[in-house]
């Protein structure tokens, strides 16, 4: 084991993993944390904590994975490469896993202009720093784990590891498609160990990309968790199809929300997700999956239900033997 | 070359109100080619200036020269108009000529003024349109990736693109803007050098760009 | 209106492409209709010679109106002078705005050779509207400025 976490475990032991998404609040109270956190509980393996996503200021994604630790949960920090430079991002890095946040997800992030969207003013002028994009990122968190050295070449202090299971993200139907699986295998070959997919709606379409990976061996060599979003209505899926680069939406999945409204059109989502998931599990290479309702974290328990994911597995409570073993 | 835009009208207006005897100075360089800030266009402000004055009832003197660049020493020493009968001069040239000119003026009571707004380095891409093409990093990759610049071009400077925003060739921030890496990608493919594309640059010094400070080169085979 | 504004008789300057505003012109003459005297014609080999500070400069020396006259759209002996002339007279009015000049003082005209009924009409249009609009806001307030022989002090005003 390299960190010992969680996810490390069920990966390692060919479970069928099941994360999903929480937003931390744009206020400086952790009650929606731990509110949110309780729907999650026993529903998933890991609880991926977003930083700052589409640019909008939130509590920071590093002090968030920490309560979740101290909930006894497992968080996967999101580490985004848009506002930090390599010096606060590996200061970032020791202080959360210092705390026992395992796994980190390293993400470019949405530019800062996504920031001024419906009502939010957000930060359009705000300077961005892409110091590093993803793919330098994870092999950045690959040295300071396997090497114990820093970026630029200095080692960690001994006895003081950096111990996380290094993630990044994937956007299988992103343009140009026929570039993505190439893109996976760059982020692969810089150390990811497990990858989240953005939300996929066009199975038929994904099943394709993952041939390629799967010929290229990279589903071996990175656990690969198709991503979900939570459709809610129509209109948030034809805004998705229009506007979001990478997600592409069936029209027979649109269809579906037809004259449905409200608890029916909830209703209808949960339904489509459940049966995504289900399609999902059958393609070849996948290993999990990535569940993102955004804002709608109290319906994770009815989702996972309805798409057989329950009962989470168990993994024994060996993780400080794990710990001292490597150390 | 140096795309800038001129300021606006009633932001420069602001700007010379202190002063009385103004030379507006035009730069025969890049702002000419770009159409912001060349002979023709400091005959036009000074122009604009002279009929504000009138219908603000500004006591304002407004000169204009157009110097051959406002960027090198023996130009900015050639200025005609007297330097005694100007409180100011409003630069029509890049951010760079303003900063010379500061620094070389003789007349130390003379302010120098900017006119335009600096943008980029670009090209002209039809008349009246031009964009961005180069970042001036200082440690060039174009070689890397097929002649069309990541750090210039993209909106996230990504040594490994394209990011998940990439869109129908477009990137994620607006329609209009190009997404370079989708081009790379197009072009490394058009030349056959794709699977380059699959390695992995390292995260790049930038130390060589504005973050190591202000930047200096010297020749000095050229120096005597 | 008042007895000033009635009286006041602007003065404009129309530049005319010699294809057609200046050729329309000259066939009003001829065929003695008659035009106010108070405009100044510039002759342009073609519209698209105009530049915003040919016109802005007509301004500061004292015209009250300014228009462009060029081909018909699509007639412009050179492919497309007449419509870089509309899009000119545009900017300008943009320029004028922002200095503090009314921007309806100038306008573009498209016409063709054989319209010199048109001209007149177009001399009498911009008559009639810059009379309405009075004289220049440049040269109203030209009697109030101070004398450019005067402004020789040195230092720069209140800094």
């Amino acid at each position: 084991m390299k960190c010992g976490s969680r996810l490390e475990r069920l990966i390692a032991g060919g479970e069928f993993v099941v994360t999903a998404e929480l937003g931390p609040p744009m206020g400086a109270s952790l009650e929606a944390v731990d509110r949110k956190a309780e729907f999650l509980r026993g529903n998933v393996d890991a609880i991926n904590v977003t930083d700052n996503q589409t640019a909008v200021v939130r509590m920071s994604s590093a002090s968030v994975a920490i309560r979740l630790v101290q909930l006894g949960l497992e968080p996967i920090m999101q580490m985004t490469a848009r506002d930090r430079n390599r010096i606060a991002i590996q200061s970032e890095w020791l202080g959360a896993a210092a705390w026992g946040v395992q796994n980190c997800l390293c993400i470019t992030g949405d530019h800062q202009s996504f920031s001024r969207a419906g009502k939010l003013l957000g930060h359009p002028g705000s300077k961005n720093v892409y110091d590093m994009d993803s793919i330098q990122l994870v092999r950045t968190l690959r040295i300071m784990r396997d090497e114990h050295r820093f970026q630029g070449g200095d080692p960690l202090e001994e006895g003081m590891p950096c111990r996380m299971l290094v993630g990044a993200a994937w956007t299988p139907l992103g343009d140009p498609i026929p570039f993505r699986v190439t893109r996976l295998a760059k982020k692969i070959a810089a150390g990811a160990e497990f990858i989240q997919t953005q939300g996929v709606y066009d199975m038929d379409a994904f099943r394709q990309q993952m041939k390629k990976v799967v010929d290229r061996g990279l589903h071996e060599r990175a656990a690969i968790m198709v991503g979900i979003i939570v459709p809610k209505s129509a209109g948030m899926l034809k805004y998705m199809n229009k506007a979001v680069a990478g997600v592409s939406v069936p029209e027979e999945i649109i269809n579906r929300f037809d004259g449905k409204k409200g608890s029916k059109a909830h209703a209808e989502g949960i339904a489509v997700t459940a049966e995504l998931i289900q399609q999902a599990r059958e393609i070849e290479g996948v290993r999990g999956v990535h569940i993102m309702a955004i804002e709608w974290e109290e319906k994770i328990p009815e989702i996972v239900t309805a798409a057989g994911l329950l009962p989470r597995p168990q993994v024994e409570d060996d993780v400080a033997e794990t710990v001292a073993e490597n150390a | 070359m140096i795309i800038a835009q001129r300021k606006k009208f009633e932001e420069l207006l602001e700007m010379v109100r202190p002063y009385r005897r103004v030379l507006v100075l035009g730069c025969g360089g890049c702002v000419t080619v770009c159409n912001a800030g060349g002979e023709k266009e400091a005959g036009l402000l000074a122009t604009e200036l002279r009929l504000a004055a009138r219908t603000h009832g500004l006591d304002l003197e407004v000169k204009t020269e157009t110097i051959t660049r406002q960027c090198d020493p023996e130009f900015v020493e050639a200025i005609t108009t007297p330097l005694a009968e100007i409180d100011a001069i409003l630069s029509t040239a890049c951010g760079v000529g303003v900063n010379f000119l500061t620094e070389r003026i003789t007349d130390r009571r003379i302010t120098v003024l900017p006119a335009l707004n600096t943008s980029f380095y670009g090209a002209t891409e039809s008349h009246g349109e031009w964009s961005e093409k180069c970042a001036g990093c200082g440690n060039c990759v174009l070689h890397l990736t097929g002649g069309l610049c990541p750090v210039g071009r993209c909106a996230k400077t990504l040594s490994n693109g394209p990011c998940g925003g990439s869109n129908n060739g477009k990137c994620e921030i607006n329609t209009d803007a190009d997404c370079i890496w989708a081009a790379i990608v197009e072009r490394m493919e058009e030349l056959g050098r794709l699977e380059e594309l699959e390695r992995i640059e390292e995260p790049r010094d930038w130390s060589t760009a504005r973050h190591g400070g202000p930047r200096k080169t010297v020749r000095e085979d050229l120096k005597i | 209106m008042s007895q000033t504004q009635s009286q006041f008789e602007p003065r404009i300057v129309a530049f005319c492409c010699h294809y057609c505003a200046y050729t329309a012109a000259d066939l009003a003459g001829s065929s003695r209709l008659a035009y106010p005297s108070n405009v100044t014609i510039v002759r342009l080999p073609c519209s698209g010679k105009i530049d915003a500070i040919h016109i802005l400069q007509a301004f500061e020396d004292g015209a009250d109106g300014v228009y462009v006259a060029g081909c018909m759209e699509g007639d412009c002996h050179f492919v497309s002078g007449n419509l870089r002339a509309r899009k000119r007279v545009e900017h300008v009015r943009s320029l004028l705005s922002e200095v503090g000049i009314h921007p309806q003082r100038v306008e573009m005209f498209n016409l063709s050779a054989a319209m010199g009924q048109r001209f007149v009409e177009i001399v009498n249009d911009m008559t009639d509207r810059v009379r309405e609009l009075g004289p220049s806001e440049v040269s109203l307030r030209r009697v109030a400025t101070v004398d450019d022989e005067s402004k020789a002090a040195p230092a720069a005003k209140d800094k």
